[in-house]
């Protein structure tokens, strides 16, 4: 069986024909081409998935594309207006917030829904609103750093 | 990681999804799916056919009504958590559901959807039985509700018949005087509890006049700890202590990271830390 769904990406309208079973991770990378969203655990736990639909941070390896028929969802790739990159990605640009850069569009993406709701966060509510995103590199001071560049950009 | 294949159908209200329950033998229902597609992915769980009853509003939704409250089955826990109704009439529930994974999980994960999974290390079941919740079912023939402590029945097994839909839960207002507390030892990786207490007392005029202890992640279920010892007292570090310490499971779970002694061992002390928690908060 599949399942028709029509839904917005990154701002455009997208209609597809999905299997069931097809993750809305996969639907990005493998039908959209955007790439943005990398799969890390499979598992919900890691957060590299991480994307935005309709304005909630979710796990995009956790949810089927068939729920995301009628959404609004945002990647990575959604970010940047113009060719300016998002607060957010300057930040981690300038405090150099990544290394590999394999957690980071998750890491950016709840970053972003974090500072929606709490546009001047501490930095244990950093912390806390990226504990669902998990860094192997380095660490996560420098992350902190450049949410907190971005909070400061974006108010 | 792919689940199985199945078949997918979208219920636009509850009728239609228990018709499609009635159509479809073995099928799931999915509301947010951080249970269930796990479980799929896993393979531990192949539907041949997923009822998505996610946008069913009429199960979405808080609101409070004659000393209790109502919480939809699909509603998330991020919105429990940051529901104003809870924090002012059951603020260990909204505690509770913020503790639970992280912001994205709280973002799709539901109450009904947790509960009707009935993971032993989840955060929701030991509160609402602690609260004296009363869960409710709907089927073809009628609704019917079951008292939170009689819904969890074993390890990943409730009192859902195949033919209900889990529609709310009601949960009874915590009067004056009363303080509540939940307080978790989580699985660094996963963010289930390894252990989670839920707590309350009552205290007037300085005795305590009502006390409940009920901690998740020992046993199978939920295990209610007779702490009605601490009526009466002043609720003294020493009385809580000794209250806590009855925490018993005829057989806890144990796994890898937590053997079932160890988890008897940490209820003891979590269900103390939370009740003089409930304490300090009366």
């Amino acid at each position: 069986m599949t399942v028709s769904i029509q839904l917005e990406v990154n701002g455009k309208p997208v209609q597809a024909t999905v299997e069931p079973r097809r993750l809305l991770v996969h639907f990005l990378r493998e039908d959209l081409g955007l790439t943005g969203a990398n799969i890390g655990c499979e598992t919900s736990l890691c957060g590299a998935c991480t994307v935005l639909v309709d304005g909630d941070a979710v796990k995009s390896c956790t949810m089927l594309a068939a729920q995301a028929d009628g959404a609004s969802v945002t990647t990575i790739e959604g970010l940047a207006r113009n060719g300016d990159l998002h607060p957010l990605q300057e930040g981690f640009w300038e405090k150099h917030g990544l290394q590999c850069g394999y957690c980071t569009p998750g890491m950016i993406l709840s970053a972003n829904y974090l500072l929606a709701q709490n546009p001047s966060p501490s930095d244990e509510e950093i912390r806390e609103g990226l504990k669902g995103n998990i860094c192997r590199c380095t660490g996560y001071h420098n992350i902190v750093e450049a949410v907190k560049y971005a909070a400061e950009r974006m108010s | 990681m792919y689940p199985a294949q199945f078949d997918y159908r979208r219920a636009g209200s509850v009728d239609e999804a228990l018709g499609l329950l009635q159509e479809h033998e073995d099928a799931k229902l999915m509301a947010g799916g951080h249970s269930l597609i796990p479980m799929m992915k896993l393979r531990l769980a192949q539907p041949p056919v997923v009822i998505d009853i996610g946008r069913l509003d009429e199960l979405k939704g808080i609101a409070e009504a004659g000393g209790s409250v109502r919480v939809g089955s699909l509603t998330t826990h991020a919105d429990i958590a940051a529901s104003d109704v809870l924090a002012a009439h059951c603020p260990v529930l909204a505690e509770a559901a913020g503790h639970i994974g992280d912001a994205q999980v709280r973002n799709r994960g539901t109450i009904g959807g947790n509960i009707a999974h009935a993971d032993p290390g989840s955060d929701i079941p030991p509160v609402l039985v602690l609260l004296g919740a009363s869960v409710h079912l709907q089927s073809p023939s009628g609704t019917r509700s079951v008292a939170a402590g009689d819904f969890f029945q074993d390890l990943l097994m409730t009192d859902v018949g195949e033919d209900e839909i889990l529609t709310h839960v009601d949960v009874p207002a915590l009067g004056a005087g009363t303080g509540s507390a939940y307080l978790k030892f989580e699985h660094p990786a996963s963010g289930y509890a390894v252990v989670g207490a839920a707590a309350s007392v009552t205290v007037q005029n300085g005795r305590c006049t009502a006390a409940g202890l009920v901690v998740g992640g020992v046993g199978a279920v939920p295990t209610a700890v007779d702490v009605s010892s601490l009526v009466g007292t002043d609720l003294s570090d020493d009385a809580i202590a000794a209250a806590a310490s009855g925490l018993d499971a005829e057989d806890p779970i144990g796994d890898i990271f937590a053997s079932g002694d160890y988890r008897v061992h940490v209820g003891k002390v979590y269900g103390k830390r939370a009740l003089a928690a409930a304490r300090d908060r009366a």
